[in-house]
């Protein structure tokens, strides 16, 4: 026989929420535990019942990487600030990686737990956050690949990589999570998102210097180039990395400063269309 | 004692109709579309033809509900599909937001508005009840000590590991139930989970939630299950198209229920064009069920006689004449047939009945027919020589067995007949 918790009980006001959304960080708190158990569901069942397993996280920025050195480092032979096309193309494709998630499984993530969204009550950010957190599992395992291939083509990073990683990791992190806000938030009422999202997935590809470096870029169309979040993040990870690239330039900082407004404008748009989702789901 | 829930004033607005069936996932061209068409619309409202689309678009699933409920009260909630019982619980569960008013809720509130939200088929029992037990709000501390409880409620004993898309429907349920009422939040609501699931299902599922009621838990039940809302509540609401129309104990709410002016159906009548001229001089008009009382209802109580009337005209004398009527399961199997005048002096008295206006009335008898929803086919017809009319799904209805005798166990009895038979219990020696 269970015993009930002692529990002092918090009074709830339900009523039309007017204004702009608060936050309401203190109930994601309560739910954290929701998060981890829903980035373990994600991750567990991915690779249910598949042969490779775990390998496919692996298999994909792989792929990418061989055809784009055949493609763009052997016939077309693009500038690589003197790294190696494989390791410099296959560190482009670390953040991408997480970014495509969060750009596929993050806007669709509301629309895909439409049953638990109608039904349930918790802290809809739980969704987004979890399909992002999830990509970085799989980032974390195509990481220990490029730590080999950096191995393989001796190429050190600098001793600052220590504190720089981590921070441009969190500045990918702070991109994806916003971008996810956004799109799952308008993907519940407008689905052109979902067709969209093949589209937008590659065009932001070529628009990102995955494949090539950025200084190719010319001058005058820097600071354009750099409104894309994700220039900064894989130009970070480039500098940090591998030492290529001018660092924390004005170019960097600007897209940095996209990535935290892209977040912030998206936890409040996602939170004041949070109470039409069960409705319009 | 002090409230658990208090409603003031709620009112819960929802947008249907063309707004949203054509505009619902606003394709970019549709939006384009709306915005080419908009000065047609403003010339048309400026004539004066304006289609007034603000009223039909929306409507009001929850119109001023206000009630308080205390502490440990167990309330019911009944109403017709459509009365906005589940609306209510949404707002209560904070799944969705009202549009007026104001609710205050002292405690935690646990939901079960759907058995199984969440369950993933890749994922093995065990892993599903703690995914599904966090999903509900518990922490995992919580769940692995309740974990043996729950895997023995949902008696999936030796399948707990192998994913649940292998589970048969009932072990599926069981799991997803098991998982569901082992909540212990101060104030639980849930909604009509007894309606799926078999009759073993079902009475685990009132066992458990009496055992919740009797902790002393705040609980907010809905369900179509008129024994079930008779057995675990004290107090019952009445919902109908989205106000509250009555509070009361629960036997006098669900009474209420049954027979207050539902009686839309429990009518059928035949118009000119459904009365083919072969039926000549027989001219039927209509067909009636009606309580004990003389209302004419859709829904009897098998505990009280009820009445089938069947009134027709005859616009020539006839011989021979017999009115027959069918009962049938709604799953078509017949029960029984019966004509005015099968008894010898009916069939004497009326073997030629002259020209004018009858009424054929059928009593049925109380403690007849078991809980289940039937319908009547009805003929009219001179034996062996002709057949006037004939209608094979005149009436449906549906009948109750809330007080019946046995009805002190929630369990589905099969068969369309449920007579009170007389028991004699003796002890020899």
């Amino acid at each position: 026989m269970t015993e009930p918790t002692k529990y002092e009980p918090t009074t709830i006001y339900i009523n039309p929420s007017t204004g702009i959304a608060a936050l309401n960080l203190r109930d994601l708190w309560t739910y954290r535990e929701l998060v981890l158990f829903m980035v373990w569901r994600d991750v567990k069942v991915k690779y249910k019942q598949t042969l490779l397993g775990m390998a496919w996280a692996v298999i994909q920025p792989v792929m990418t990487m061989l055809i784009f050195t055949f493609l763009f480092g052997k016939v077309a032979k693009l500038p690589t600030d003197g790294i190696p096309y494989p390791v410099f193309s296959f560190t482009g494709l670390l953040p991408w990686g997480l970014f495509v998630v969060a750009l596929n499984q993050g806007s669709r993530s509301l629309v895909a737990h439409n049953n638990m969204v109608t039904k349930i009550y918790f802290p809809r950010l739980i969704l987004p956050m979890s399909s992002v957190f999830a990509g970085l599992v799989d980032f974390a395992i195509a990481f220990v690949i490029l730590a080999g291939l950096m191995i393989y083509y001796k190429v050190t990073p600098a001793w600052n990589v220590i504190w720089t990683l981590p921070l441009f990791l969190l500045l990918a992190i702070v991109t994806a999570l916003g971008v996810a806000l956004w799109l799952s938030a308008i993907n519940v009422q407008y689905r052109d998102v979902n067709q969209a999202l093949p589209f937008l997935t590659q065009f932001w590809l070529f628009a990102t210097p995955v494949a090539y470096s950025s200084s190719v870029i010319s001058d005058k169309w820097q600071i354009l180039y750099s409104l894309n979040p994700m220039a900064g993040v894989v130009n970070g990870f480039r500098w940090s990395l591998l030492g290529s690239g001018n660092g924390p330039d004005t170019a960097l900082w600007v897209s940095a400063a996209i990535s935290i407004l892209l977040l912030i404008s998206g936890l409040f748009y996602f939170r004041s269309m949070e109470k039409t989702f069960a409705d319009t789901i | 004692m002090t409230t658990a829930i208090s409603v003031k004033n709620l009112g819960k607005r929802y947008q249907i109709g063309a707004a949203e069936t054509k505009f619902r996932y606003n394709m970019l061209r549709d939006v384009l579309v709306d915005t080419v068409y908009a000065p047609v619309r403003l010339v048309k409202a400026l004539v004066g033809k304006s289609d007034r689309r603000a009223n039909k678009n929306f409507i009001w699933a929850l119109k001023d509900i206000s009630f308080d409920l205390e502490e440990g009260k167990v309330l019911g909630i009944v109403g017709r599909n459509g009365a906005g019982k589940s609306t209510l619980l949404k707002v209560l569960s904070r799944v969705t937001e009202p549009t007026k008013g104001i609710v205050t809720v002292r405690g935690r509130v646990g939901s079960l508005l759907e058995v199984g939200t969440g369950f993933h088929p890749e994922l093995t029992g065990r892993e599903n009840i703690y995914m599904n037990g966090a999903i509900l709000g518990m922490k995992s501390a919580e769940i692995e000590r309740k974990f043996d409880e729950m895997v023995e409620f949902s008696e999936v004993g030796q399948f707990i590991d192998t994913p649940v898309k292998r589970y048969s429907s009932g072990m599926y349920l069981r799991l997803a139930f098991a998982v569901a009422a082992h909540l212990e939040p101060e104030i639980l609501v849930v909604d009509e989970v007894l309606a799926v699931g078999d009759a073993e299902f079902q009475r685990k599922c009132l066992g458990k939630m009496n055992d919740v009621a009797q902790q002393g838990r705040t609980v907010l039940f809905v369900s179509h299950n008129m024994s079930a809302i008779l057995r675990l509540t004290q107090e019952a609401i009445v919902l109908n198209k989205g106000q509250l129309i009555k509070r009361a104990p629960t036997p006098e709410a669900v009474d209420f229920y049954l027979s207050s002016g539902q009686a839309e159906t429990g009518e059928r009548t035949w118009s000119a064009d459904e009365i083919p001229a072969s039926s000549e001089p027989f001219k039927p008009i209509s067909l009636r069920l009606k309580d004990k009382n003389g209302n004419i209802v859709d829904t009897v109580r098998s505990t009280e006689p009820a009445t089938i009337e069947w009134e027709y005209q005859l616009d020539a004398p006839l011989t021979g004449l017999r009115l027959g009527m069918y009962l049938n399961t709604m799953r078509g199997e017949y029960v029984f047939t019966t004509f005015d005048t099968d008894d010898a002096k009916q069939y004497e008295q009326f073997g030629t009945r002259k020209a004018g206006r009858y009424v054929s009335r059928c009593a049925i008898p109380a403690d007849f027919f078991n809980e289940g929803r039937y319908y009547f086919g009805v003929n009219a017809s001179s034996f062996g020589v002709k057949r006037y009319f004939m209608d094979e799904n005149a009436l449906s209805f549906n009948v109750d067995i809330s007080g019946a005798p046995g009805t002190q166990w929630p369990e589905l009895r099969q068969g369309p007949i449920r007579p009170r038979l007389y028991w004699q219990i003796e002890k020899l020696g």
